[in-house]
């Protein structure tokens, strides 16, 4: 029997942004394959087209050369298999929290009651359960950006794809996040991929980080992220074990070679 | 409850108070220099005239204007009463806005909808738009008859705008938020409904603004031309025979229309807003 299929796959991915002035390529012949619960970051500088990775990965944008698959087919499309978490909350200010929690089930037709039971549920264990008929001006940023992953959740997706989710927080509320969607995404098992162009947050989130060229982003390298520890450490405590500072010098100089090259 | 906590008015600081007591006075001396403004236009208009600084024939004065009204509220043989007149203007107004708004807004729809279209007709509609409708009157009149003409003539001043406003409306929706309804697999009618729609509610109520007012220009206008029934006609029936109290009771109803058009918008508008 064959193998299991990766959860994602890029096979020699090319995509080429077309403008009246001219074309840009924003990746060439990328390739990658991520396992089924993996937690891979992506790092690479402002441009190199770590975003528009997300996208073709997402369905919403088609590469011009190369495949995308998920379960080892190829994307057409958006997939309510993938949850995607923007750079920021993008709540929508006519809406109430719980109204936004469930704005992707409704989206995808999906059963309402259901839909709201469990985004109840979500918001009530990210602390927000008085919270559900607010409206988002009266919450904080922290605040916002967990309706943003509880609505990413509703849709019950198995790929999670998170693109610089936490860029727009102060830095305490960045720490404390993204301690907490590493462990609730470790917990539910799904496969995660976070573009970011933070090295601490790679390092401490995932368990493999690859780095991508500037423009035309081409994948650099591919690092795996292990620490001595049996249990796989929080975001929060894997900054202070000793294998961190190793992981971010060696990612810095990966990064400062091209900002010179 | 929002995220900061207020206090009791109970356990108010006498800080808090006294800076209470002064934004009070504030509100009470804005509503009071309006007021006095009011007060003054009236109390001059009545007094030049009387004093023959300036001819009361050509002004007419506000003392004048009531029992006018009276006089007007009979309906004669040859005369409608004033209230089939405000009545008839008023509806004339409302189904111009009304149609300028569902109108442009659905025009404005498809011009998102269809970029091609709203680059083929983008140069048409601004010159619509700068287009003097009030020289279409006399067409109008032509074609549509009397009563039509002036609903036509309401609609064609405000639907031109309301589509231009409306679309920039749209077009000003953030595009991330589009971004986040097609990563949950939204196809453009939902896009439209969910996102595009709910997110233009302030420009549809800024257009409602703009649109109220220019659709009454519209009807009172017509009314010079093509009506025996409305304000605009009976101001003009006025002028004609000069009789300034006529014209000047007119005008009066005609500030009060609006007004009230006034008031119900931003009643609408804070009732829609309440949730924002």
């Amino acid at each position: 029997m064959a193998a299991a299929p990766p959860k994602v796959e890029l096979r020699n991915v090319n995509l080429r942004y077309f403008g009246l002035e001219g074309e840009t390529e924003a990746l060439k012949d990328v390739s990658m394959s991520i396992t089924p619960g993996e937690f891979v970051a992506i790092i690479g500088q402002s441009g190199c087209g770590k975003s528009t990775l997300l996208s073709l990965i997402s369905g919403i944008l088609m590469p011009t050369g190369g495949a995308v698959l998920l379960d080892g087919r190829a994307v057409a499309g958006p997939s309510r298999k993938v949850g995607y978490m923007l750079q920021q909350d993008y709540l929508f200010e006519w809406r109430t929290i719980l109204e936004n929690a469930v704005l992707g089930a409704e989206i995808q037709g999906a059963d309402m009651g259901k839909a709201r039971a469990r985004a109840t549920a979500l918001l009530t264990r990210y602390g927000l359960g008085q919270f559900l008929h607010h409206l988002p001006r009266q919450l904080s940023g922290g605040m916002r950006q967990r309706v943003a992953l509880a609505r990413t959740l509703c849709t019950e997706p198995d790929i999670v794809l998170l693109d610089e989710p936490f860029a727009a927080l102060d830095s305490q509320t960045r720490l404390a996040l993204s301690d907490e969607v590493a462990v609730i995404l470790r917990r539910e098992k799904k496969t995660a991929i976070l573009v970011t162009h933070d090295i601490g947050e790679a390092v401490s989130m995932a368990e493999r980080v690859i780095v991508l060229s500037r423009r035309p982003g081409r994948v650099k390298s591919d690092h795996a992220i292990r620490f001595a520890a049996a249990e796989r450490p929080t975001p929060l405590a894997a900054r202070n074990a000793p294998e961190f500072n190793t992981y971010f010098n060696r990612l810095w100089q990966e990064l400062e070679v091209h900002v010179e090259g | 409850m929002s995220k900061v906590e207020t206090l009791t008015l109970a356990s108010a600081s006498p800080q808090y108070l006294a800076w209470l007591a002064r934004e009070r006075r504030g509100a009470r001396i804005v509503r009071g220099t309006q007021l006095a403004i009011l007060l003054a236009f009236l109390v001059l208009w009545e007094v030049l005239p009387k004093a023959l600084i300036v001819n009361p024939v050509l002004t007419s004065y506000p003392s004048a204007l009531w029992p006018t009204f009276l006089e007007l509220l009979k309906s004669t043989p040859q005369q409608a009463s004033i209230l089939v007149h405000t009545w008839a203007t008023a509806l004339a107004t409302v189904l111009g806005f009304t149609g300028a708004m569902v109108l442009g807004t659905a025009v404005a729809a498809a011009l998102w909808w269809w970029n091609v279209l709203y680059k083929v007709l983008d140069p048409y509609l601004v010159v619509a738009n700068a287009m003097p409708k009030t020289a279409f009157v006399p067409i109008f009149y032509i074609w549509l008859g009397a009563t039509l003409s002036i609903y036509g003539m309401s609609l064609a001043i405000s639907v031109f705008i309301t589509i231009l406003m409306i679309y920039s409306g749209f077009q000003g929706i953030d595009p991330n938020k589009i971004k986040l309804a097609q990563t949950f697999g939204a196809t453009k009618g939902q896009i439209l409904r969910k996102v595009v729609l709910p997110g233009s509610v302030p420009t549809l109520l800024a257009a409602l603004k703009v649109n109220a007012g220019l659709s009454l220009v519209g009807v009172v206008v017509g009314e010079f031309q093509s009506a025996n029934l409305g304000l605009g006609y009976l101001i003009q029936y006025g002028a004609q025979i000069f009789k300034m109290n006529i014209v000047m009771t007119g005008i009066t109803i005609l500030a009060i229309v609006s007004s009230l058009m006034y008031l119900g918008i931003s009643w609408l508008e804070a009732v829609v807003m309440r949730r924002r």
